[in-house]
């Protein structure tokens, strides 16, 4: 759909009768691939709800007492344990990487190949230490003793929520982490602006694209901050 | 829009009459298209067309023949447990085996069979054609979602074949009994179980995406949402609440892979087996019961609201008269739909709530009855003085409408908690769900294979040996599942690998449940005359002729039928009504297709759509 004819749209709440009654597509000029991925991102929501109301649930109902999150997840640092030290620095670079995420949006949109592909590869990186420092959480944890089934600390649901949890997330960011490398080069070889139809679809790559999986990375970095308040937090 | 239309045929007739020379509008116009044509993948080999095909057609055919194989699977289970209640002299089966067969028979017909086919199946042939659109949005997801399903498919049948065999747990798999020592194949079985349906989340996630996209975002000119026919209405709904409830399924199945491999205790409280204490601790049964329902009640509706649809459609056409309150039925199905997200600890009542749970939950699922019989007035209302044609489709539909209103008078019974807690694990509730989401499904899908047959082959399939089918299929199905309610009132429990004589349970049971099996075998073999049918058909069957049962609705309407790939040749079709003109005065014929242009058939009163 043009962008003239997207104008000639009623806008605000008279959109939603006069998008949902008209013909052809009920998103107006949304490509096919963005809607998609917001339903998608959707019914990841439901996913991520299930495994944290599991935990509250996990939490509220064992008969031994949870271990207390400000003493397991704090870090030594100059021989003094600072609380969530680790945490808040990861959680800085994820959130940080969403701004990288949408000056690329921005760049892609613009045309600038250069800085595009850049800001996605930087993204890139914030998303893998990201994962790396997770890593070392996760080492760090093993190493005290903290395993899935059991931990020194107090009720073995903890382990068991929080390997399972972060490793959910942990995943979708190096799923993420692996897109973004892929898109960086993609933009720097210069597909989106000759049109280079995909390997495995065979369908025309499009700068929309990079919008798509900037919408999911946010995805991501959102759900974090519902993982981080609900372990780390409460 | 379509006041419009009619304002602008009014203007036509004047301008004939007057034969003054204003210029008129162009009667016939539709929105401009407002998206390229799509950008198709072109198969260039035989692998490429038949097997890793990116056709939604094929696809669909595909996600049916293997949901219908893998069915058939579950049927000759349920022979075997038949022949097994009814003489358990014979000893054919086990203990454990009766187990493993009541399980693989209810996940296999639930998710493998009426999920996949219904969605997967009558999903990927009817929504492209239906709206209108060439393919799928996204035909390479489309085809993952397929191969997804084949490999969930032969992980479920490799659980058959592992040391200790499938998982006994009942199809709700409820921990701790489904991974714990004692149930059939509580350590390999309940694993490949909890995989294949992990790998079936994930393939029908990309399907469902494609379903949903297509639906809203690639429907023709002048194809608006209020204008789908009832079939997309019913297959859109029910994917949404699939891709909305799939994610409790997986996220439970996940939880209890880790409780079973590596020891998490989830879902696992302090236990003692065989004399010794186990390592779990801690953990809560009754979170799975949540998730699994929270899954559960909305998949009866992914299977029962694509059936609604259908037999809609069916019913319609084959009684030649317009759908009953379409808007209604529309609403209806997005209101149970609604709905089915918030009754699904009715499953739970005997699982020990708290009793304002019971009455929270008892009354929305009454209050879903609201909208169920608004549909079954409807199509009763449909055929009303309708010239109804009693073809194979129509009696399927009008054997639904009968099974379905038992089905769910039985359950405004067991959605009462004070009703339910006597009833809970009897045979009254095997006849029961059987009814509803068993019979009453499968009516429809029969009818719908009958239906569209001809669609996918160019040729129908044989009149006789259908009705056969039917009657055999009809009848049988009630002496089966009638003598069911009252053994499960007289308190005959289910899942009981035999039933001897006692002074607990009624002689007359016993001789009721040979009669049963009986019916049930012959109830089979009439399914060994529709799978004949459908076989021989492809080749022998009478040729069709275009548009056979003169339906409305879009996916009859294409250049070649069957269809090719791209469905619609040189340009994708415009739309100029709802699917349900039927029989309208002033017509020529007794139906106007949804894209025969309003300049073809001045005169004829249609309805505002």
């Amino acid at each position: 759909m043009s962008d003239s004819s997207l104008e000639n749209l009623p806008k605000g709440w008279k959109s939603i009768p006069s998008d949902l009654g008209s013909d052809q597509t009920a998103f107006k000029g949304v490509q096919w691939g963005k809607s998609m991925m917001w339903i998608f991102l959707l019914s990841d929501t439901f996913i991520f709800s299930c495994f944290l109301i599991s935990y509250m649930k996990g939490r509220a109902s064992t008969v031994v007492e949870w271990p207390n999150p400000s003493e397991v997840f704090a870090l030594d640092f100059m021989g003094v344990p600072v609380p969530l030290l680790l945490i808040a620095i990861m959680t800085f670079v994820l959130i940080t990487s969403s701004g990288t995420m949408a000056l690329a949006v921005k760049y892609g949109y613009e045309r600038n190949k250069k800085m595009c592909g850049w800001f996605i590869l930087l993204t890139a990186i914030g998303g893998l230490t990201f994962v790396g420092m997770q890593a070392f959480e996760w080492s760090k944890l093993i190493h005290e003793g903290v395993r899935p089934w059991e931990n020194p600390f107090g009720a073995g649901q903890f382990g068991s929520f929080f390997f399972m949890i972060t490793g959910f997330h942990g995943t979708h960011v190096s799923i993420g982490v692996i897109f973004l490398f892929i898109f960086s080069r993609k933009v720097f070889r210069g597909d989106f602006d000759t049109g280079k139809r995909g390997y495995f679809t065979t369908m025309k790559s499009d700068y929309v694209a990079i919008e798509i999986l900037g919408l999911y990375w946010h995805f991501v970095d959102l759900v974090w901050v519902f993982i981080f308040a609900f372990f780390y937090l409460w | 829009m379509s006041d419009e239309y009619e304002h602008k045929i009014e203007a036509k007739s004047d301008y004939v009459s007057d034969a003054s020379s204003v210029s008129t509008p162009d009667i016939d116009a539709v929105p401009e298209s407002e998206l390229p044509d799509q950008d198709l993948y072109h198969s260039h080999s035989w692998w490429t067309t038949y097997v890793f095909s990116q056709d939604a057609k094929y696809i669909g055919i595909q996600y049916a023949l293997t949901a219908i194989g893998t069915g058939l699977l579950g049927l000759v289970l349920s022979w075997i447990m038949r022949i097994q209640l009814a003489f358990p002299g014979l000893g054919w089966l086990e203990p454990a085996a009766y187990y493993q067969f009541v399980t693989m028979h209810g996940m296999i017909m639930v998710i493998y069979l009426l999920t996949a086919l219904f969605l997967g199946g009558f999903g990927n042939l009817l929504i492209p054609l239906m709206c209108g659109s060439r393919d799928m949005a996204f035909p390479y997801v489309n085809m993952l979602s397929y191969w997804a399903f084949v490999v969930a498919v032969l992980v479920l049948l490799a659980s058959f074949f592992v040391p200790g065999g499938p998982t006994g747990a009942g199809w709700t798999l409820y921990p701790p009994q489904a991974i714990t020592a004692g149930t059939p194949g509580s350590d390999m079985g309940i694993i490949l179980m909890l995989i294949s349906l992990i790998l079936f989340v994930a393939g029908f996630t990309m399907g469902g995406l494609n379903y949903i996209i297509t639906v809203l975002q690639l429907r023709a000119r002048g194809m608006t949402l209020m204008r789908l026919p009832l079939t997309i209405w019913g297959i859109f709904t029910a994917t949404v609440l699939a891709m909305l409830a799939f994610p409790a399924l997986l996220v439970g199945c996940l939880m209890m892979t880790l409780d079973s491999l590596i020891g998490t205790s989830f879902f696992m409280p302090a236990m003692v087996s065989l004399g010794e204490k186990l390592s779990y601790d801690g953990g809560s049964p009754i979170l799975f019961q949540h998730l699994f329902w929270f899954f559960g009640h909305p998949e009866v509706y992914i299977v029962a609201l694509p059936a609604f649809g259908i037999v809609s459609d069916l019913l319609s056409v084959h009684a030649r008269k317009t759908i009953f309150g379409y808007r209604m039925m529309v609403w209806a199905i997005v209101g149970i739909g609604a709905l089915s997200f918030f009754v699904w600890a009715h499953h739970m009542y005997v699982s020990g709530m708290n009793p304002w749970f019971g009455f929270f939950f008892a009354t929305t699922t009454l209050i879903i009855a609201v909208p169920t019989a608004i549909k079954v007035y409807n199509w009763i209302l449909t055929l009303w003085k309708g010239n109804i044609q009693l073809s194979l489709p129509m009696l399927f539909s009008l054997a639904f409408i009968v099974t379905f209103l038992n089905g769910g008078l039985t359950g405004l019974f067991l959605g009462n908690v004070t009703v339910d807690v006597p009833l809970s694990d009897t045979y009254f509730v095997v006849a029961h769900f059987h009814m509803v989401m068993g019979i009453a499904p499968i009516l429809v899908v029969f009818g719908a294979i009958y239906h569209w047959y001809p669609l996918i082959t160019g040729r129908m399939m044989d009149e006789t040996l259908g009705k056969i089918h039917f009657w055999i299929t009809f009848v049988g199905s009630y002496a089966i599942y009638f003598p069911m309610h009252y053994q499960g009132f007289v308190g005959v429990p289910r899942r009981y690998f035999e039933i001897y004589d006692s002074p607990y349970i009624e002689t007359s049971t016993l001789l009721l449940n040979q009669f049963i099996t009986i019916a049930a075998l012959i109830v089979g073999a009439a399914q060994l005359v529709f799978l004949y049918n459908l076989i021989t058909s492809v080749r022998l069957g009478k040729k069709a002729e275009k548009n056979p049962w003169k339906a409305n609705s879009l996916e009859w309407q294409t250049p070649q039928m069957p269809p090719e790939h791209g469905n619609w040749g040189k340009e994708t079709p415009k739309v100029y009504r709802w699917a349900y003109d039927f029989s309208v005065p002033g017509a020529k014929e007794d139906y106007i297709p949804q894209n025969q242009p309003p300049s073809e058939i001045i005169g004829a009163k249609v309805e505002k759509t």
